[in-house]
């Protein structure tokens, strides 16, 4: 029988579509050696299906009930996900596996008795292997597995220590820190000291008291109510993933740096050890059960060009090794044993992206300019140093918006005004003397900084958020403030307030930038003078874009923020399903207060610039030239695509259409506009 | 035995850095150190994972116990530890 193809939703964090084998890595699969997991599952059916087809080999199931033991016929029917898995691992999966341990003599283990324990697990260890039943070990037994597990101890120990050195030196103090910090728990004595107890006392091989005992920590780490804390759970896993590859000879866990075929690789999540060894020659994607859009994960696949989709939930548990994917990272779905016409699509869609990549190279070592010559600036959005990478390689112009939440998010406690210092003269240094935009903390709303602990609000959006924050508790800023000054030194730095709706948050937050420069230079510390470093502000309130010729007297710059400026203009929240329709920065009066900021600024003297989501949309790139935004800025991806949509604009014939567009009704006017103007052009 | 009775100051609760202080403190003494928090879940003081999964956040009253040969100095030091707010103010 085909497999059934089924698609799972997750979040794209990273574009690009692959199509490509799974390869299912580390802590999925320990979970999946919990009994319950494989067997209840509905989607395991289909799976299972799937990676029957694809294997040609004997079937052994792991862990599955007892009558799933008869070898084939127990693929056709009712087996359990895990022992499917098995049978995949013989279809040629390209790295052995955790489960392709199972493979080895094709031992009919599935007889084997501690099936209702946890000892799924039981076969893949090289002692357990050799038949021992779990209760039955000898002493001899049990002091060679402590010595197993006190060898991967150090292994693992020295390995990180490692690692976390390498990783000083390539991705900074912060991921070195996670680094040195799981060897810390290593030597917990609520962690290693467990795992000899449990040897001791029950015989068990080291594999499982590892796996026990990680399973038993990160799932305490889980049951707290702080996100924080839930990803530490994270890292015990990756700890225990690490200490499970040095317990077999015959690489028991799949080491990533060890893969040498193209993969999909599927993970309950990645952890920032897994991901700084990504080798995208052969990881093609990566689907992870949990995870968030702003982890750091997610920003890492980006700029290194790996497709991912995250937070894809509990069917992610359905896939395995070896089953034939579709990863989506544009629409953020996951397609599982796709049949062949969904294939044939995708590779259409492969073949066409392609081809407009290689159309749009074209325009990489191009200027960005309009039809008739007139320049604009296409700077790039990024959140880390990794990003400003990306966005130099991609040619931004600069850095129109540098979200320094990042920083504070990945870290444990505030990133000190040393830190933050390093943090933001690496962006400037980067960047090479091309502007860099840095935005102050604008945290609150959906952005929740755990060791600040800020109070659960009804309406985060109109609460205490970003600038409100900052001017309540002026260390903050203030600290951030000379952090940045001190880089200055370094490059061509510029600051930006968010979330101003007015001339008193401005003078406030001013005063605290002239507090920050008086301090330093009475310390005789070098920064940039005051007429090389711009101060300007985000207009992403209704009432800033109301009063911008009141602030355009005072200000550098403004750097108009459309998806809160949307939000707000409309009253809309584009996460609420209900209601994301009526979300459109199409909208004539969302048109108006860009027009009216854009004016304001250029009465005066000043730049206006953009760093929302419209700037990155070709389709809005004739009415902002009508407009006269001088400043682009979006995600380092869609530099490339307004330029060609740039190259063929006239920018009198965008000014006419855009005082066309601002007298239209409707949001889908304006579109259906856009659309014509769009079709006309090409 | 040496009990006492704290209020956790500082911003972030026990998160890595603050167990890892207290783990390094609690460990230059002989003495068993327990802490309990207010649901009665117990970690042991050398334990940075137990310390951790506590689930202590700011304000959350704790009971430090100590026992043995050096306990009354082990509960002075860390006492005045965690009212320091593990030095972050």
């Amino acid at each position: 029988m085909p497999a059934a193809e089924y698609r799972i939703r997750g979040i794209g964090v990273s574009p690009g579509i692959r199509i490509g084998r799974a390869l299912v890595y580390g802590a999925l699969a320990e979970r999946e050696a919990e009994p319950s997991l494989g067997a209840t599952s509905p989607g395991a059916g289909a799976g299972a299906g799937g990676a029957v087809s694809t294997g040609g080999g004997p079937s052994v199931a792991i862990g599955s009930a007892p009558a799933a033991g008869s070898g084939a016929s127990a693929t056709g029917g009712g087996a359990s996900a895990t022992g499917n898995r098995a049978a995949a691992t013989d279809g040629g999966v390209p790295v052995a596996g955790d489960r392709a341990a199972a493979t080895d003599g094709g031992a009919p283990s599935a007889g084997s008795g501690p099936v209702a324990t946890d000892g799924g697990a039981a076969p893949d260890s090289p002692a357990a292997g050799a038949g021992t039943a779990p209760g039955a070990a000898s002493d001899a037994s049990r002091e060679s597995e402590l010595a197993l597990l006190q060898q991967a101890r150090s292994r693992s120990e020295a390995e990180l220590l490692a690692l976390a050195e390498r990783t000083r030196a390539t991705l900074g103090e912060e991921q070195a820190g996670i680094l040195s910090g799981q060897a810390k728990f290593l030597a917990d004595p609520a962690f290693y000291p467990p795992m000899e107890k449990k040897i001791r006392e029950e015989g068990i091989s080291a594999r499982e008291a590892v796996q026990a005992i990680v399973t038993h920590t990160a799932g305490r780490f889980e049951a707290l109510n702080n996100p924080y804390m839930q990803e530490r759970a994270a890292d015990i896993r990756d700890l225990g993933q690490r200490l499970l590859s040095h317990l077999s000879e015959d690489g028991g866990g799949v080491r990533l740096t060890d893969i040498r075929e193209e993969v999909i690789l599927v993970a309950h999540d990645l952890a920032p050890s897994d991901t700084v060894q990504l080798d995208k020659r052969y990881i093609l994607a990566f689907v992870t059960r949990a995870g968030g859009k702003t982890s750091h994960t997610s920003l890492l696949a980006r700029s290194l060009g790996i497709a991912a989709v995250v937070g894809a939930g509990e069917a992610v548990g359905d896939i395995a090794d070896g089953d034939q994917l579709i990863v989506d990272g544009d629409e953020g779905v996951i397609i599982v044993q796709p049949d062949a016409a969904t294939l044939a699509a995708y590779r259409q869609r492969q073949a066409a992206a392609e081809h407009e990549a290689r159309e749009l190279e074209a325009y990489l070592g191009q200027p960005a300019v309009s039809r008739d010559g007139v320049a604009v600036e296409l700077a790039a959005n990024i959140g880390t140093v990794q990003e400003a990478e990306a966005a130099a390689e991609l040619q931004a112009e600069g850095i129109g918006l540098y979200r320094t939440e990042f920083l504070f998010m990945e870290a444990k406690q505030l990133p000190s005004e040393e830190e933050q210092t390093t943090a933001y003269r690496a962006v400037a240094e980067r960047m090479a003397g091309k502007p860099v935009i840095i935005r102050t903390l604008d945290i609150g709303g959906d952005k929740a900084l755990p060791y600040l602990q800020l109070p659960r609000e009804d309406n985060p959006f109109l609460g205490y958020r970003a600038i409100r924050i900052g001017l309540d508790r002026q260390e903050l800023l203030l600290t951030q403030l000379r952090a940045i000054l001190r880089a200055s030194a370094y490059g061509q730095l510029k600051i930006m307030f968010p979330m101003i709706s007015g001339l008193s948050e401005w003078r406030q937050a001013r005063a605290l930038y002239e507090q920050a420069r008086t301090e330093l230079e009475s310390e005789g510390v070098a920064i940039a003078a005051p007429g090389e470093l711009e101060v300007g502000i985000m207009i992403e309130i209704p009432s800033a874009a109301l009063q911008a010729d009141r602030l355009a007297r005072e200000v550098d710059f403004f750097s108009i923020g459309t998806n809160d400026l949307v939000q707000y203009t409309l009253a809309v929240d584009r996460m609420n399903e209900h209601v994301a329709y009526l979300y459109d920065y199409f909208h004539p009066a969302v048109l108006q207060l860009i027009r009216r900021v854009i004016e304001a600024a250029h009465r005066e003297g000043k730049w206006a610039g953009m760093c929302g989501g419209m700037a990155g949309d070709p389709l809005a790139a004739p009415l902002l030239l009508g407009l006269g935004l001088d400043e682009w800025s979006m995600d380092a991806g869609a530099i490339v695509r307004i330029k060609r949509a740039l190259s063929s604009l006239d920018s009198g014939a965008c000014r006419q259409l855009a005082d066309e567009l601002l007298a239209l009704d409707t949001p889908e006017e304006v579109r259906a506009a856009l659309l014509r103007h769009q079709a006309e052009a090409q | 035995m040496a009990t006492t009775t704290l209020t956790i100051q500082n911003e972030q609760g026990f998160h890595v850095r603050p167990a890892q202080l207290f783990v390094e403190k609690a460990g230059q003494y002989e003495a068993t150190i327990r802490v309990t928090n207010a649901s009665g879940d117990q970690a042991d003081g050398k334990s940075m994972l137990e310390l951790m999964t506590l689930g202590l956040a700011k304000g959350a009253q704790i009971t430090l116990e100590a026992e043995g040969a050096d306990a009354d100095e082990a509960l002075s030091e860390l006492t005045q530890l965690i009212e320091s707010g593990f030095g972050e103010g």
